[in-house]
């Protein structure tokens, strides 16, 4: 299966997926102590996120993650990369600070064609997403 | 992205390395969302507080400062993570002040204005209509478009470093004339009354639209309730749903030409919806703590709770955080003198859940927190607090007895 997206960032990567049809913030979600989600609602939620390529719906909050995931990068203690049905500003304006790679926009919702736990490969140059 | 010479010239590197670094970043946002070109901005706004830089962010803004980048238009700052002068309050620890204190170095090395409020549409200098910004905090993005009806994208805080260097942003989003268009209709059947009541509807309204793109179009609320409310209002919306314009009919500034009863009324709001909201907030009474903050508290909100704590004596450690702009006048009128004889503390130039709200929990033994906040209490859940919501009047009575009354 391949996904193609209307929008991307960052460098080729391949690691495995968490799915859910949940929104992202790195502050309102993420213990980036521990590496873990911790917003008690959110579907991950005490799932790590470290070296796993986040497949979500949409960008939720504030303005912080553009700051958390080259923060979070520096510690090692980062997503590998994001796949998001849509995106705002701010997780575009972190992904490049952050060098951490972003996918967005697809025909239909990502989040019910990727299977969770899934190996994916992800090529921003050609802004797909190919399950292995 | 189509540059002029004097972009061309930033890009190339003849306007130093900070500011081709600047640029080089915008380009790459500028042409992940398509934008044509540049507009330039006539103030920046930057959300960095060092619990999301870290000693990371804090090294590369250090990094800029010291290969001599300057801001070109006026550039100020949002809450900072610590209040230096109560930092002994909040129990941070001296590493904690310390970073906030490399990273207010370096702002003022870059000639940026340390302000360090989410309020400066109150009390710095509130945008024009048609103005181009380039804001940080979700908040005062969404208060600008909106209520001022100026131009700005959520601008995080390496992009508003950016956009003071170079006096521009990429045209995209809330720039265009296009992205302002109401694309959903709500209609409210429901009269808030209490800051809490005008954050809940923008919760509400938040979660509905979505994400960052909808424009939601409001109608059924009469005459526009005034600067504070519309702040909770505000950003509560964008906390739940990351919107960063909305029209109210009848009431902001666009809301004629945003078109919005073109469309169909797909959502409906009224006071049941708002008390469900809000009652997913009330599952405790015994509270540890109570906080006034995010945004932070104007003048008047910090006059009504000065009048509320006038002649009680707290229970438990209530916190109401303001802007160092505020905080004189608060002091000079006696208003900080009334929440503080009471037990409670007056903070300035930060926001609580901005500010090491984990560390803060952890080293005070704070779990239950009441607000009258809607963006704080859709925060802190995942900072390990249980969030609780009330009036103000039910916040100050919590901060007393050491319980919220029924």
């Amino acid at each position: 299966m391949i996904f193609t997206a209307r929008q991307a960032i960052g460098a080729r990567v391949r690691g495995q997926v968490l799915v859910a049809h949940d929104g992202f913030s790195a502050r309102y979600d993420l213990d980036r102590i521990r590496g873990t989600f911790s917003r008690p609602s959110h579907k991950l939620a005490g799932q790590s996120y470290v070296g796993k390529i986040l497949v979500l719906d949409t960008a939720k909050g504030g303005v912080a993650t553009a700051w958390m995931l080259h923060e979070m990068a520096s510690r090692g203690i980062v997503p590998l990369a994001l796949v998001l049905n849509s995106v705002n500003p701010i997780l575009v304006q972190g992904a490049a600070f952050g060098g951490v790679t972003l996918l967005a926009g697809f025909d239909g919702d990502i989040t019910a064609q990727v299977p969770h736990g899934a190996t994916v490969e992800i090529d921003p140059a050609s802004r797909s997403l190919r399950v292995l | 992205m189509r540059l002029n010479d004097l972009e061309r010239a930033m890009l190339g590197g003849e306007l130093g390395a900070a500011v081709k670094s600047a640029i080089e970043h915008q380009v790459m946002v500028g042409d992940f969302f398509g934008a044509a070109d540049f507009v330039p901005v006539t103030q920046a706004h930057i959300m960095a507080d060092t619990e999301s830089l870290g000693e990371a962010g804090v090294a590369w803004l250090e990094s800029i400062a010291k290969s001599e980048g300057r801001v070109r238009v006026p550039t100020i700052t949002d809450p900072r993570g610590t209040d230096f002068a109560k930092a002994g309050v909040l129990k941070h620890p001296e590493w904690i002040v310390e970073l906030e204190r490399r990273a207010v170095e370096a702002f003022k090395k870059l000639g940026v204005l340390t302000t360090d409020t989410c309020i400066n549409y109150q009390t710095i200098q509130a945008p024009a209509r048609g103005e181009s910004v380039a804001f940080g905090d979700t908040g005062v993005v969404i208060y600008a478009n909106s209520v001022c009806g100026a131009r700005s994208n959520y601008e995080g805080g390496p992009s508003a470093v950016a956009a003071g260097l170079t006096g521009r942003t990429p045209r995209y989003g809330f720039h265009l004339e296009e992205c302002r268009r109401a694309t959903l209709r709500v209609r409210v059947a429901f009269e808030p009354r209490t800051l809490n009541d005008w954050g809940a509807l923008g919760g509400l309204i938040g979660r509905l639209a979505g994400n960052y793109w909808a424009v939601p179009y409001v109608e059924g609320l009469e005459g526009s309730a005034g600067s504070d409310a519309l702040k909770h209002f505000g950003a509560a919306m964008a906390s739940f749903g990351s919107i960063a314009l909305y029209h109210l009919a009848g009431i902001t500034p666009e809301a004629a030409e945003a078109d919005g009863s073109r469309l169909k009324v797909l959502h409906r709001i009224g006071e049941a919806d708002v008390k469900a909201l809000q009652s997913a907030y009330a599952g405790e009474e015994e509270i540890d703590v109570v906080v006034f903050s995010a945004p932070q508290l104007s003048l008047y909100e910090l006059r009504s709770l000065a009048a509320l704590c006038d002649g009680r004596r707290f229970a438990r450690p209530l916190l109401a955080v303001t802007s160092p702009q505020v905080k004189p006048d608060a002091d000079r009128l006696g208003l900080t003198k009334k929440i503080e004889d009471a037990g409670g503390h007056v903070l300035s130039g930060m926001c609580f859940y901005q500010s090491y709200a984990r560390e803060i929990a952890e080293a005070n033994g704070w779990k239950r927190l009441a607000t009258n906040s809607v963006k704080l209490v859709n925060i802190l859940g995942g900072y390990g607090y249980v969030p609780l919501l009330a009036s103000m009047e039910r916040c100050v009575e919590a901060a007393e007895k050491g319980r919220l009354p029924k």
